[in-house]
């Protein structure tokens, strides 16, 4: 056997620690290790090295992956790009009218759709700002039969915990069985800056209401206000402002229905 | 054949690994996995003549590190300095040799950085590492050569000091 010193190459050596070598250039190779006891020591630290990136990386294939990144794994669909005009879709087939996609795409519209010209405008336009959130979500959530809430009814206390701590403040779904609606559960939605709460009710013939509760009021608002109605194709809106909370009561029902369901709530205790 | 996501998925936890032993945050890492698989999906037309699917991802993350064009995120989760970036799975005693190791990593040139973690964690064979940072196979053995070397020598010019801390 030829002696194998002057072929080792660098790249050998490596492919020695990488289990790159054929058997028996592998052997060749630990044999100049053996009578290089200077080189055999800096093959040993950079396999140490290695075992150390290892243990140091390994622990991340057991994490879970977050949901953006199982989701972008996903084979793309058309609809997975239109999420959000997703809702809009929706809105304007139940509604059945194009009142939602001209708020959509001119604000101002929809807003000037809400207040009628006989209320007080001591900051109607950010009353009607959060009005037009709620009717919104009440178009894109009421319609849907499998998942109109995240946390039902039959979660009461839950649901009670959950919206008071992520809104971070404490609230109570309203019991509002004696007006002939009772509570389905509720979701939490963005609102401008941050958390608002949806609750939904029903009542015998399932007619859906919505009661959006949101801290997101201007300052200039944050007086106790009169009732506000707003109305545009089937949706009908009740807003109003009472300590620092705004309130909108949206429904398919009759104008009279909500005013009725609306005072009601109105002399509830919702935020504790 | 074609692109399949369940592969796709199984693939995911070992790009997580890559990434987030390529750049230092584990946020920024997620994004740039984020982004490998967007572009992978993009790309997915040319997926056909493509037979080695991890390679193929590999390169799609390299070319985007590389590049350093990526889309900016919103994070949710600001890290500071105190907020540990690995799970290390050590005891007490060897996680500062841990963190050690993540900073001397961080001190080598990402041409290095990449081929040594390459070896490392994917132990991919050297061919595969040249086709997937699309340089000769000779670069490749250079650059692990030297990143390996640099990395033994930072490790022990800074293992030094720390210890003399930890004695007084």
């Amino acid at each position: 056997m030829k002696n194998p010193t002057h072929t080792v190459t660098e790249a050998e050596l490596h492919a020695s620690i990488d289990g790159q070598l054929s058997p028996a250039r592998q052997q060749e190779v630990e044999a100049y290790l053996t009578a290089h006891p200077d080189e055999a020591r800096r093959m040993q630290s950079y396999q140490a090295q290695k075992q150390a990136l290892r243990d140091l990386y390994n622990p991340v294939l057991n994490e879970k992956p977050s949901a953006r990144l199982q989701y972008a794994a996903k084979a793309p669909r058309p609809w997975h790009l239109q999420r959000i005009a997703a809702g809009l879709v929706i809105a304007i087939s139940s509604a059945g009218s194009a009142w939602v996609a001209r708020g959509m795409a001119d604000e101002n519209m929809l807003q000037t759709a809400f207040i009628q010209p006989s209320t007080r405008n001591d900051g109607p336009h950010k009353l009607a700002d959060f009005a037009q959130r709620a009717a919104v979500a009440h178009v894109v959530y009421s319609p849907d039969t499998r998942r109109p809430v995240e946390v039902g009814a039959n979660q009461a206390q839950q649901l009670e915990t959950w919206l008071s701590n992520r809104l971070g403040a404490p609230i109570k779904p309203p019991s509002l069985q004696s007006v002939g609606y009772s509570l389905i559960g509720g979701r939490l939605l963005p609102g401008e800056r941050g958390p608002v709460a949806q609750l939904m009710y029903h009542n015998a013939s399932g007619q859906r209401l919505t009661l959006y509760v949101t801290q997101e009021i201007t300052p200039q608002t944050h007086t106790t206000s009169v009732f506000q109605f707003g109305q545009d194709g089937p949706v009908n809106v009740f807003y109003w402002v009472d300590k620092n909370m705004g309130y909108a009561i949206s429904s398919g029902s009759p104008q009279a229905d909500l005013l009725r369901v609306a005072k009601f709530v109105h002399q509830q205790k919702i935020m504790m | 054949m074609r692109l399949d996501e369940h592969e796709l998925l199984n693939m995911l936890p070992r790009l997580r690994r890559y990434a987030r032993a390529l750049v230092r945050h584990k946020e920024e890492a997620d994004d740039l996995v984020q982004d490998t698989l967007e572009r992978a999906w993009l790309k997915s037309s040319l997926w056909r003549g493509v037979a080695d699917m991890r390679g193929w991802l590999f390169s799609i993350m390299h070319n985007l590190h590389a590049d350093g064009i990526r889309r900016p995120r919103i994070h949710t989760i600001e890290l500071d300095d105190n907020t540990p970036e690995i799970p290390i799975a050590a005891r007490q005693g060897e996680q500062l040799a841990m963190r050690d190791l993540q900073a001397a990593l961080n001190q080598l040139p990402d041409e290095q950085r990449e081929v040594l973690l390459l070896v490392a964690l994917e132990e991919m064979a050297y061919a595969d590492i040249a086709e997937t940072l699309n340089i000769p196979i000779g670069t490749v053995m250079s650059r692990l050569s030297r990143g390996r070397e640099r990395l033994r020598i930072v490790l022990e010019t800074q293992a030094k000091p720390v210890r003399l801390k930890i004695v007084k």
